[in-house]
């Protein structure tokens, strides 16, 4: 256990190093200069430009640059945003919990419908299956912004039940809040979750194992829960790992469409303003938390199947 | 013969498909009296494990199932789910020729060998743990107690098999259906488990349907074989063995090759479908 977890922490450090390398080096590669922001459309004078070059050490070489900024990081500054004139930890950290909450209903919206879905398509008539299927197909081939507009103009504008943007004031106002935006941004991963799971449920009824429960005469609900649904928790549990990493970029949009002030935005807005400090401190975290979550996965593996062990390579 | 058990008349399966019906048992016959045990041999195909399904009702509703399955003069065939879960918990058990896929992987042996008792009569966990520890030490199980916690992979097949027919006798079952259950083990494993079996069988009276392709090993532990060809029986009683009348099995019973002769080619069997046809319209 002691050593699996180290292994894991070495490997998310290394992951952590080639991202900061490869985010700092497209920054660096990408058109445009912070220059043009910090001095405005009509440029400064050359003083200005070299005082501005100066501070920030635009001049200095790449690798220079990169090191310094590896540097600070480590030390736990994460840099200073030029155009909001903040340290970027005190800029993330007012909205990484909006971000947080966003992601974690989203997930529990994913798990809650896409397992509830799937399994009754699997399980009941025919008909259920065609209904969920089709609702799958259009909820997987539809944007989460489209989805967004959707939903603040029916439940937002249209009947009034939810609040169109922003986080509201704390506790249950802002899960009020959360509620539109976290459905937006679950439908298409619901959607693809419930088809992994009427997958899963389909292939584990029929195995061998379920034929000698099925004649040891134990109850259907009994064979669904103890040997059909536990054993497919394995592909379910992939899919909602992968999943739940992928949401975490997906906020992006749907913090756009319903102008909440989290990290998607933060990103948007500071790749937009070329705010390289506050590009890398966001992708990160983001990586950051990708890898927990792929780590978390990778734990709940061997609590669901005891055949894989801790750090094993099945 | 004493009173039947399980009673088999004129049992008919026709598989139904979109295209075409396929008659895949054609009016299998037989019964098994209390305490007996009955050897169901054919080769692949002749409709063993299908009669099996019949009797356990585990056969895909694709297959229309006619004539009479009776238990202990209950018909199996006209079962509700009430009564039909009750006859599979309580009446029958049925062990499967692969241990391995038919333990569910994720669950503790302990698991598995209560989960019956205490999810279908109430039984606390303790109670049927502390007999299933005596049950696994009687079908020679090493460290009972230590298997209990232990999941399905860390056993070995002829381990999991011991498991199974312990499962099986934990619900005090009056019939036991075995379908070639020592074919997926290895040939040490396998006169071990069938030695238990017979032996816990015969100590508890309990009735078993052995099916398998090994004629000698069924001769060896069933009063009585049932001879199975194309879905029919074609030969059944005590003598089948010594003294087979039926073509089919004299030829069966001729094509096995002799431990002392070095053989270039094994035999094969001449007797087929046409055959088999010809003779049902002679008879």
């Amino acid at each position: 256990m002691g050593s699996y977890l180290l292994r894991r922490l070495g490997g998310l450090l290394l992951v952590l190093l080639v991202t900061s390398f490869i985010v700092f080096g497209l920054m660096y590669l990408a058109p445009g200069s912070p220059l043009a922001f910090v001095l405005g459309p009509r440029g400064g004078t050359p003083e200005q430009v070299a005082a501005v070059t100066a501070q920030y050490h635009f001049d200095d070489p790449f690798f220079v640059r990169y090191f310094r900024w590896l540097g600070d990081i480590v030390q736990g500054d994460l840099g200073h945003s030029i155009v909001y004139r903040q340290d970027v930890s005190a800029l993330m950290s007012g909205r990484i919990g909006t971000t947080a909450a966003l992601v974690s209903l989203s997930a529990v919206l994913i798990a809650v419908a896409g397992v509830g879905f799937g399994t009754l398509a699997a399980l009941k008539s025919r008909w259920v299956d065609t209904v969920v299927s089709t609702l799958a197909a259009i909820g997987l081939s539809t944007p989460s912004f489209v989805v967004g507009v959707a939903l603040i103009s029916v439940f937002g504008v249209g009947l009034g039940w939810f609040p169109t943007f922003g986080v509201g004031s704390g506790g249950f106002d802002t899960l009020v809040h959360l509620i539109l935006p976290a459905i937006a941004l679950s439908v298409a991963s619901a959607a693809y979750l419930a088809r992994i799971t009427k997958a899963a449920v389909n292939e584990e009824r029929g195995r061998e194992h379920v034929q000698t429960a099925t004649v040891r005469g134990l109850a259907a609900g009994v064979i669904v829960r103890r040997h059909v649904l536990r054993n497919a928790l394995i592909p379910i549990t992939t899919v909602m790992g992968l999943t739940v990493a992928t949401l975490i970029a997906g906020a992006v949009v749907v913090e756009n469409v319903f102008a909440l002030d989290g990290l998607g935005s933060l990103l948007v807005r500071a790749i937009l303003q070329r705010d390289f400090a506050v590009v890398q401190a966001v992708i990160l975290v983001l990586v950051v938390a990708f890898v927990v979550v792929n780590a978390i996965v990778d734990f709940l593996y061997t609590i669901i199947d005891p055949r894989i062990a801790l750090g094993s390579r099945q | 013969m004493s009173e039947a058990l399980l009673t088999l008349t004129d049992v008919r399966a026709v598989l139904h498909s979109r295209h075409q019906s396929q008659s895949l048992l054609n009016g299998v016959s037989f019964s098994i009296a209390k305490g007996e045990a009955l050897g169901l041999v054919g080769e692949s195909g002749s409709g063993k494990s299908l009669t099996t399904r019949a009797v356990t009702r585990m056969l895909d509703p694709a297959f229309e199932v006619s004539g009479s399955i009776s238990f202990d003069g209950a018909e199996v065939l006209s079962m509700g789910p009430a009564e039909l879960r009750n006859y599979r918990s309580r009446d029958i058990g049925m062990i499967f020729q692969d241990p391995r896929a038919h333990v569910n992987p994720v669950h503790t042996v302990g698991d598995f060998l209560t989960e019956e008792l205490v999810r279908n009569r109430g039984l606390a966990r303790e109670e049927v743990e502390q007999r299933a520890i005596t049950l696994l030490d009687e079908v020679g199980v090493r460290y009972p107690e230590r298997r209990l916690t232990q999941y399905p992979h860390e056993l070995s097949g002829g381990m999991l098999q011991r498991v199974m027919i312990a499962s099986v006798l934990l619900a005090e079952p009056r019939l036991i259906l075995a379908d070639e259950p020592t074919t997926a083990l290895d040939v040490t494993a396998q006169s071990d488990v069938m030695a238990i079996l017979d032996e816990q069988r015969r100590a508890r009276g309990l009735s078993l349907l052995f099916i398998t392709h090994d004629l000698e090993l069924a001769a060896a532990c069933c009063e009585r074989l049932a001879v199975m060809y194309a879905g029919e029986i074609v030969e059944q009683g005590a003598h089948v063995y010594e003294s087979p009348r039926h073509p089919y099995t004299i030829e069966l019973l001729g094509a096995r090759p002799s431990i002392d002769q070095r053989l270039e080619r094994l035999p094969v069997l001449q007797y087929n479908r046409d055959i088999h046809e010809q003779l049902k319209a002679e008879a």
